[in-house]
Order: structure tokens, then C-alpha cells, then sequence
């Protein structure tokens, strides 16, 4: 029973990084690197899309990324500790 | 006033600052040494982790880098931002939960392995040792040019400054110390970036100037007239693959970097690990944002300063003539016509530009007043020895800390203990400084190594021991050992042997990523043919990643508080 919140809470976490790695490879990897030629025809302001999430939009959204999982994980880590509370309160009851 | 005068005062004014902030951080226990007795803010640390990553090579040498290579300079702007996601997502707060002291700590813990934990220290040693080189190379640079001291006399100045804070307070110390000097550097590097943005397209922030004018549009159409590649053209002198690989090598270096990484014990919880690395990458990416944009600008103006000027003119702007002297602008009228011509053609090409004038001189170049060059002085020292320090920080704890009291005399007294730190940080000091006064000359063709090593060694060895618990000693010392013997080898036949690059033509700086890949797959693979870890490991993981309180930052609050 005292396993299971925490358990609960490491599934939600690796989730949680799998969503914001998959951001981070398609910013970092696909649009700033292999896809970056296409996205060049594209233009923001008065430069290449491309170039410009290479040298400016890509660590923009790094920052974000960071900043949304200690966010994130705030909120996960105080359900944990709520229901890991609850249920050390019940099994005081009980006795 | 000159701006030799206005150096000099910045100069003292910014070591009395950090002389100041040393004595009052000395500590007297191992804890406050190694770890800056776990009490370090998260912004704070976030600004000291930005300080300790961005060497004099950031400040300095990245714009003017990124100036020549136009967008392959994404590279370094990538590779040095994007590691700090995979840092906090994969590795930082699961560090700090960890709580020891350094990196080989955690290997060897986690792996429960004396072998490990050597291979760890010396992969530790020698990326650092490695890197702080260059930076005392940079202190001496920094003071030779706007100081007129020889290089020795300024990496001696240096050496001295970084002993009396890193021997007194250790960790606590350098922390300090380097959120001062965080601040000096951003605000050297904006002070010119806002200028020379402002003069060449009225908008003074230089992220918005280089998306929103017409500057970066104008260089493509000079560079394509002079013969270059268009300036936002990808892959002009790199393949794609090579590209790929170099980046991603950078940024799981990056994120395997162990002065990097020991920034993340330095807080007092998980929850402020998280928060500290998300500061980190903000007060990183406002100089990594602007570089490009000082990079872009740079080039432009110089270009349009020089190319096809008649040489009288040139040679009557007063920056022109102190750059000339120091060698890293070289005019020659090749053809006599008379006029100065840029071409991408070494035969023909008239100026030659060195790539860390870039930085330096745009504030001349800006015709700004002589206080600003002076502030960009005091910003590169700071860069340069935020570094250094974090480095020798790093270098000592490893033989101290995990060589001498965990291996070699675990019965050590606590006083013995920071005695032995101490005098581990004067001897890295002297190395350090050695090197900088006779650099080896194969110290930039090794820079590559402490990024490729990081990224070979203990980037997935430490992934692994937190996210996958069949992974077991066995495992990942196989796993250490040929990620590093691969990626060593490689190096070493292309920069020493005239190998040639037979993996695809991958670069030697980005075969830190295929090391990093065997390393993974031969860990996974060695640990499941072999038992699994024993129950208390099992238990250690599985504390690692419990989001419950933690008990032991609770007892340590109470120690502090009967001291």
C-alpha cells in the first residue's frame, strides 16, 4: 500500500519527460538540423525560419522546458506527498 | 581618462569585490568545502552554474566564431543550451537527492565499485584539467591586451585571486563569488550588444534587431557579392551529419561535465535542483541569444567598415591601428590598387580578421566611451575565472574527497579532510597556471576531448544508474571503459595520426556521440547477461526516485542550527 503513490508519481515523471524530450529532439534536432533547408523558405521577421530557431527560438524553448517541469513536477511531487499523508493516516486509524 | 586607466580601476574594483565575497564565505567543515554546505538558493546557483559554464572561449571567442560560420555556428549555440534540459530532466535533481559530494561519488555509490569509482576520477581529472587551461590561457590573454602585463604576470595575477577564495571557502566561495561575477559579465557583454544593435537598426534589443531588421538580409547579399556563402546558408562548411553528431556530442557533454554537474549538490533540496537548472539555462540564454546577433552584426560592420576602402582611410580609425598592433587585424594591399579587398580566396584575401576580435573591439568599433571597454575587460576576466575555479573545485574534490578519504584512508578525520581539499585546490592552482603559462601545444586540438569524454563516460552511466535498476556494476564499468577507449582512440588517430574520419566523415568533436551510444548499448547489454544488482542497491534507486520528504536535509538543518 505505502509503494503505490510513489509509484504512482515515478510513471507520471517519466511520462512527463517523455513528452518534454520528444519537444526538445524535434526543436534541437529536426527543425534546427535535418529539417532546417525546408523550413528556410519560410521567413520570420526578415530571416530564414530555420536559421532563426537554430541561433534564437530553439534555446528560447529549452529555457520554457525547464521551467515547465519543475513546475509540473511541484504539482506531481505534492499529490505524492498528499496521498503518501492520507495514507499513513488511515493505517494510524486502523490501529 | 584612458582606457588602460579605467581598466586598471574596474580590474582592482571587481577583485576587491571578489577577494571580499571569499573572506566572507570561508568555511571550517568538509561539507561547506565540497558542497557550500548545501545552502545555496536556487537562483543564485542558477546564476553561479551560468558563471561556471560560460568560459572565457563563451565570452570572448563564440560570437566572432559564430561571425565566420554563420548558421554551422548553431553548433555551439545548440550543443551549449540544449544540454541543460537533458541536465535537469535526466540527471540534476536525482543528483541532489543523492546528496554526496561529487561525481565519481555518485558512480561509485550507485555501482557499489572502487573500479568504477577510479575510472570516474580519472575521467573527472582529465576533463577538467583539460579545460581549465585554456582558461588560465584566457586570464593571461585578457590582461596582456587591455593591460599591456605580459601573459605570465597575468595568469600569476589570476592564479592568486582564485587561491584566496577557492582555499578559504571552497565551494561556498567560488559560489559566491561567481554570482558576482555572473553579474559583471552579462552586463559587460549587453553593454556593447545593446550599443552596436542600436547604431545599426535604431532597436536596441539585440534578439528583436536581428529577427526584425534587414541587417542579416544585407549580409547575405554582401557575403554572396564577395564570393562566401550566404550567411543564414545551412551545412556551407559542414555536412549535415557532422553537424548532427558535433551538437549532440556538446550537449550531452554538456550535461556530463562535472563542474556542471556538482553545481546541482550545492542546493538545499530536489524541488530548488529543478528550479536552480531552469535559472541556469535563462541566465545562459540571454547571452547565447545575443551572440548571434553580435556575431551577425560584427561582420556587417566590419565588412562595410573596410572592404574596398581606400587603405589611408582605414589605417586613420584609431581601433584599426591598436588591433593591427596586437596582430588580430591584418591589412595588406596584395594587389596595390589601393584599396582593401575581403575575399574568400587566401591568395588574394587583404583583411584578416581574428575571430575573438569580435567581441573585443565592437566597443571601440561602436565608438563608445573608454569606460565600456574597460567593463568588457573585467566581464572576460570574470568569465575566465568563474570558470577556473569551479574547475579546480572539481579537480581537488576528486583526489581529496574520492581518491584520498574514500578509497585511500577511509578513517580520515573531518579536519585532516578539508586540510587535504585545501591543499589539493593550491596544487590544481599551480597546475593550472603551469599549463597556462606553457600551454601544451596540443591543448585547443584537445578541447574536443572533454566534451567527447563527458559525453562517452558519464553521461549514460549516471542516466542508466537512475532510470534503469537492472543496471549493475558489471555493466557499467564495460560500458565506461568502451565509451571512453573508443572515443579516445578516435580523437587521437584524427588529431595525431592523420586517420581519417571513416565513421561517415564524423568530425572528431562529434564522435562523443557514437562513444556515448556504444557505451549505452554495452552497459544495457553486459548488465543483463550478468546477476542483477544486489537488494540494497535495488533500495538505493528506489530512494533516488521517491518524491518523500527528505529526512537527512532535515537532521543536517537541526546540526547547523546546535553549531
Amino acid at each position: 500500500m505505502h509503494d503505490r503513490p510513489s509509484q504512482r508519481y515515478w510513471k507520471s515523471n517519466i511520462a512527463l519527460i517523455r513528452i518534454l524530450l520528444a519537444i526538445w529532439a524535434l526543436v534541437a534536432i529536426f527543425a534546427s538540423i535535418l529539417f532546417v533547408e525546408p523550413l528556410n523558405a519560410i521567413e520570420i521577421g526578415q530571416i530564414p525560419f530555420g536559421f532563426w530557431i537554430a541561433q534564437q527560438g530553439a534555446i528560447f524553448i529549452f529555457v520554457i522546458l525547464i521551467f515547465v517541469y519543475a513546475i509540473r513536477m511541484d504539482v506531481l511531487e505534492k499529490q505524492a506527498n498528499d496521498e503518501d499523508n492520507r495514507d499513513s493516516a488511515t493505517s494510524n486509524d486502523e490501529l | 581618462m584612458s582606457p588602460e586607466a579605467w581598466t586598471t580601476i574596474l580590474v582592482i574594483l571587481s577583485f576587491i569585490l571578489y577577494g571580499y565575497i571569499g573572506w566572507r564565505s570561508r568555511v571550517k567543515d568538509t561539507r561547506g568545502f565540497f558542497v557550500a554546505e548545501q545552502g545555496v538558493p536556487a537562483i543564485a546557483n542558477g546564476a553561479a552554474t551560468a558563471a561556471d559554464w560560460m568560459s572565457a572561449a563563451s565570452f570572448i571567442s563564440m560570437a566572432g566564431l559564430i561571425s565566420f560560420l554563420g548558421y554551422d555556428g548553431s553548433i555551439y549555440l545548440l550543443g551549449w543550451t540544449g544540454g541543460y534540459v537533458l541536465l535537469a530532466l535526466l540527471l540534476a535533481p536525482y543528483l541532489r537527492k543523492f546528496g554526496k559530494y561529487t561525481v565519481p561519488d555518485f558512480v561509485g555509490d550507485r555501482y557499489d565499485s572502487k573500479v568504477a569509482r577510479i575510472i570516474a576520477v580519472i575521467a573527472a581529472i582529465f576533463v577538467s584539467l583539460t579545460y581549465v587551461a585554456g582558461q588560465m590561457r584566457g586570464v593571461g590573454i585578457v590582461f596582456s591586451r587591455f593591460l599591456q602585463v605580459n601573459i605570465e604576470t597575468g595568469v600569476v595575477i589570476g592564479m592568486v585571486i582564485v587561491a584566496f577564495f577557492a582555499i578559504l571557502g571552497g565551494m561556498k566561495g567560488i559560489t559566491w563569488t561567481q554570482v558576482a561575477q555572473y553579474c559583471v559579465l552579462i552586463f559587460a557583454y549587453l553593454i556593447p550588444a545593446i550599443a552596436i544593435a542600436m547604431l545599426l537598426t535604431g532597436n536596441p534589443i539585440p534578439q528583436l534587431a536581428f529577427t526584425f531588421s534587414d541587417i542579416v538580409d544585407k549580409l547575405n547579399g554582401i557575403q554572396v557579392d564577395l564570393g562566401f556563402a550566404e550567411y543564414t546558408k545551412a551545412f556551407s562548411s559542414k555536412t549535415m551529419l557532422d553537424v548532427l553528431f558535433i551538437t549532440l556530442a556538446l550537449m550531452v557533454g554538456t550535461a556530463g561535465l562535472p563542474h556542471v554537474i556538482v553545481r546541482f549538490y550545492t542546493v538545499p533540496n530536489v524541488r530548488a535542483a529543478r528550479y536552480s537548472a531552469a535559472w541556469a539555462l535563462l541566465f545562459i540564454a540571454i547571452l547565447y541569444t545575443t551572440a548571434p546577433a553580435v556575431g551577425a552584426f560584427a561582420r556587417y560592420n566590419l565588412i562595410e567598415t573596410l572592404h574596398d576602402k581606400p587603405i589611408e582611410t582605414v589605417q586613420e580609425l584609431d581601433w584599426v591601428e591598436k588591433w593591427q598592433n596586437t596582430g588580430l587585424l591584418q591589412l595588406e594591399d596584395k594587389n596595390n590598387d589601393d584599396r582593401l579587398q575581403l575575399t574568400p580566396d587566401a591568395e588574394t584575401n587583404e583583411i584578416t580578421i581574428d575571430r575573438d576580435i569580435i567581441v573585443l573591439s565592437t566597443p571601440e568599433v561602436a565608438k563608445l566611451a573608454p569606460w565600456v571597454i574597460a567593463v568588457v575587460a573585467a566581464g572576460g576576466l570574470a568569465a575566465a575565472l568563474s570558470t577556473a575555479s569551479g574547475l579546480l573545485l572539481v579537480i581537488s574534490s576528486s583526489v581529496a574527497h574520492d581518491l584520498y578519504y574514500r578509497i585511500i584512508d577511509p578513517t580520515a578525520s573531518e579536519s585532516k579532510r578539508l586540510l587535504v581539499g585545501r591543499f589539493m585546490v593550491g596544487i590544481a592552482i599551480a597546475v593550472a597556471g603551469y599549463f597556462g603559462i606553457n600551454p601544451p601545444g596540443f591543448v585547443a586540438q584537445v578541447v574536443a576531448f572533454a566534451f567527447g569524454l563527458a559525453a562517452a563516460s558519464f553521461f549514460p552511466t549516471i542516466v542508466l544508474g537512475i532510470f534503469d535498476s537492472r543496471t549493475n556494476k558489471q555493466g557499467a564499468i564495460a560500458g565506461m571503459i568502451v565509451g571512453l577507449v573508443f572515443t579516445t582512440a578516435y580523437i587521437i588517430g584524427i588529431k595525431f595520426y592523420g586517420m581519417p574520419p571513416w565513421f561517415f566523415g564524423v568530425s572528431a568533436e562529434g564522435i562523443g556521440t557514437l562513444g556515448m551510444v556504444l557505451n549505452a548499448i554495452v552497459t544495457w547489454s553486459v548488465s543483463r547477461l550478468t546477476p542483477p544488482p544486489p537488494a540494497e542497491i535495488q533500495a538505493f534507486v528506489e530512494n533516488l526516485r521517491s518524491p518523500l520528504a527528505e529526512p537527512p536535509a532535515l537532521a543536517d538543518i537541526g546540526e547547523e542550527e546546535l553549531d
